[in-house]
């Protein structure tokens, strides 16, 4: 698709939603709700920042050694007997299960959330070749539900309401309506029950990969990962290749690290590990486990040496949690998996600078995202080196010639004094076009007012008084 | 001690009375200022729309200029050129010819209130202002240059003035140079909350160390007709 189509997708949408009080209302609801929270069980870190700094350098070691880590984690997790596929593409990835599914004759699957999932469209494809998918977590039910991305990367129905959701309900499952949280919970869980004991496949995502004992580490709240990695025969695990922690007690860093970034929660209510099917003599435990490693443009970040530290992310969405412009245009605007300044950073590499760079434009550069990273990436430098990146390999020629013609009037400031009493004398006539379509200004002008240019600039002020100095001088002497 | 003001392009041309206040301040404290009227703009407007080379052009001459000039400082009262000085010039002008002087210069810059508070130690220049006033963090002050306490501990002195924090004050008002053109939805949105932060103080001005963002700001008060007025922290540190 041609650049132009998902840039004027966002501003479109960003429209929309920044003109959608109500909308904006729910989400800052909820994540007035979140900062409360995450604020309390960031105080009871001794050393947040320095908890940070661990958390960055434990990511850099992984990182930056990905080649004997990956190969530590592969080697391990298939001596349990663990089948482990590597994708180099979406496409391959997709193949994979496909190829899994039908090797097991399946026919139903539960899922938990995985966002590694969204981004290769798993469940679009597995519905289309026949299977019936269904989501575990309650808010991936929910937009599932309403055939819609997740919103937010930890809370995928957060611009719901409870009546919105007992609607869809009522009109998907044919329950009766409810207001109550907990009703709407039991629901879900009467179809979610039925579904982990019929299905043949568990599809899980993963939180962190631990290379020196291969395993896998999945975190959830709701108990529902557990299930669909337990009751299914066959569970497949789903990662980015860069989800690697170097050692087993890293985890003592990064599980409340993620729960407090994330969720504002000292802990995250089930903590899980797997490191293979059942083996001899356990009495649980999936018959078969597969994990499928994927690339699908992380290696281009990786060669990238100034922007690598991006791979660090655990997706805690703590970013977006304080990102003004996620607050305020919402998370399906971004058009991309993962949305918020970690989004707008990383999409133009997974999917395409020139097509992408919009997103990386569509910032303050405020720099609130690389404050509350927790694992420290430089995010808004980062939107900033993109920026670079796109005007220095493809530039706009209206742009490139509007900043040619920046550049050589600001660097000859004598030459713009003179232009200025022009400006002034136009500025006269501004409030005939103010705020319209022939307003050269509009884009400023159709919601605030433009101050005027001072009738004696800060350069005419210090002539002035410099000539007054000189004839006081002139005087005395 | 001898200061050189940096006088951003858009405060030379639409708020001189903030550049002239910082002039009298400083003066008022012994201190020599010097101005040099062909330094106009630092060139963050196409070093943050990607476009380096023509940020180069703009902001190539202004490190020959003050390098040149030698100053003891060179204080700005904006946190967002501060910050193009103090910490881009240098990723700017690195591996090029002029790289050390972009460094130099780069050390010798201050952002006016952490200027009088932290190199100067001063916080109590003898202001009065009797006023109700909420301050705005900038953004590039505060996350670039770390600059927080600094405006705060020289209000605290401004005789009759009563500091109500806002909601929020370390959340961008949305201008952002370019970006308030490029996306003014989104822009307007932001700044939409900021001004609702402002407003719940009940204070009569919204006080900030960067002319950009109450130009923001102020833009959207007048639009909507409110009463609330925006000043620079030098045009408060200056009334008597």
């Amino acid at each position: 698709m041609a650049a132009s189509v998902f840039s004027e997708q966002f501003k479109k949408d960003a429209r929309r939603v920044t003109s959608d009080a109500r909308q904006r209302g729910l989400i800052e609801t909820a994540l007035r709700k979140y900062e409360a929270s995450r604020d309390l069980q960031k105080a009871a870190y001794q050393d947040w920042q320095g908890a940070r700094q661990a958390a960055a350098e434990r990511k850099w070691d992984a990182i930056n050694h990905l080649d004997q880590h990956l190969e530590s984690l592969v080697t391990k997790l298939e001596a349990r007997g663990t089948k482990v596929h590597w994708a180099s593409t979406a496409e391959q990835a997709r193949q994979i299960f496909l190829d899994i599914l039908k090797e097991k004759n399946a026919r139903s699957i539960i899922k938990s959330k995985a966002m590694t999932a969204e981004e290769i469209h798993l469940n679009d494809t597995l519905e289309k070749a026949g299977y019936r998918v269904v989501e575990s977590d309650l808010g991936e039910y929910i937009v599932q539900l309403r055939q819609e991305p997740p919103y937010h990367i930890v809370f995928p129905a957060m611009h719901l309401t409870r009546g919105q959701i007992s609607d869809l309900f009522a009109e998907k499952l044919g329950s009766q309506p409810t207001d109550n949280p907990e009703d709407l919970t039991m629901i879900a869980r009467g179809v979610l029950r039925d579904q982990y004991v019929t299905a043949d496949v568990g599809i899980t995502g993963a939180n962190f990969a631990i290379a020196e004992t291969g395993m896998i580490s999945i975190t959830e709240n709701e108990g529902n990962a557990r299930l669909t990695a337990a009751l299914p025969r066959t569970m497949i695990t789903l990662m980015g290749i860069e989800k690697l922690v170097p050692r087993l007690s890293d985890l003592a860093l990064f599980l409340p690290m993620l729960a407090t970034a994330g969720a504002g929660q000292a802990l995250t209510g089930y903590n899980s590990m797997y490191g293979g099917p059942r083996q001899p003599g356990e009495c649980d435990g999936p018959e078969e486990y597969h994990v499928v490693l994927i690339d699908n443009g992380r290696t281009h970040l990786l060669a990238d040496g100034e922007q690598r530290d991006a791979l660090h992310c655990i997706r805690c969405g703590a970013c977006l949690n304080v990102c003004p412009i996620y607050r305020n245009v919402g998370g399906h605007t971004y058009g991309t998996t993962y949305s918020g300044p970690v989004g707008s950073v990383i999409t133009p590499h997974l999917r395409g600078l020139q097509q992408w760079k919009h997103l990386s434009q569509a910032s303050s550069l405020c720099g609130a995202c690389t404050e509350a990273c927790p694992v420290k990436i430089d995010l808004h430098h980062h939107l900033l080196q993109n920026r670079r990146n796109a005007a220095a390999r493809k530039p706009l020629w209206w742009e490139r010639a509007a900043f040619r013609a920046f550049g050589f009037l600001a660097a000859r400031p004598a030459l713009l004094r003179g232009l200025i009493p022009f400006g002034r004398f136009a500025q006269k006539f501004h409030w005939l076009v103010l705020g319209g379509p022939l307003d050269p200004a509009r884009a400023w002008t159709e919601t605030r007012d433009l101050p005027p240019i001072a009738s004696h600039t800060f350069t005419d002020q210090w002539r002035a008084r410099k000539r007054a100095e000189h004839r006081a001088q002139g005087a005395a002497q | 001690m001898r200061v050189t003001l940096f006088v951003p392009c858009f405060m030379n041309t639409m708020f001189p009375r903030a550049g002239m206040s910082i002039v009298t301040v400083l003066e008022r404290l012994g201190h020599t200022v010097d101005y040099h009227e062909d330094i106009f703009c630092c060139g963050q407007p196409a070093f943050n729309a990607g476009y380096w080379d023509e940020a180069r052009t703009v902001a190539g001459p202004v490190v020959k200029k003050l390098a040149a000039a030698d100053p003891e400082a060179i204080v700005i009262g904006s946190g967002s050129c501060g910050a193009m000085l103090k910490v881009f010039y240098r990723e700017l002008f690195a591996n090029t010819a002029l790289a050390a002087d972009a460094v130099t210069i780069g050390e010798r810059t201050w952002e006016f209130s952490d200027f009088l508070v932290t190199k100067l130690g001063i916080t109590d220049v003898g202001a009065r202002f009797p006023a109700k006033v909420t301050f705005h963090d900038g953004c590039h002050g505060l996350r670039e240059l770390r600059v927080k306490q600094q405006p705060r501990k020289l209000l605290a002195q401004v005789q009759g003035l009563e500091l109500v924090e806002m909601r929020d004050s370390e959340t961008c008002c949305g201008f952002g140079g370019t970006f308030s053109a490029k996306f003014p939805a989104i822009s307007t949105a932001m700044g939409e909350v900021k001004c609702a932060s402002a407003a719940e103080t009940e204070a009569e001005y919204i006080v900030s160390n960067d002319s950009s963002c109450l130009m923001q700001i102020q833009g959207l008060l007048d639009r909507q007709g409110k009463k609330l007025k925006t000043m620079h922290l030098a045009e408060v540190l200056v009334r008597q």
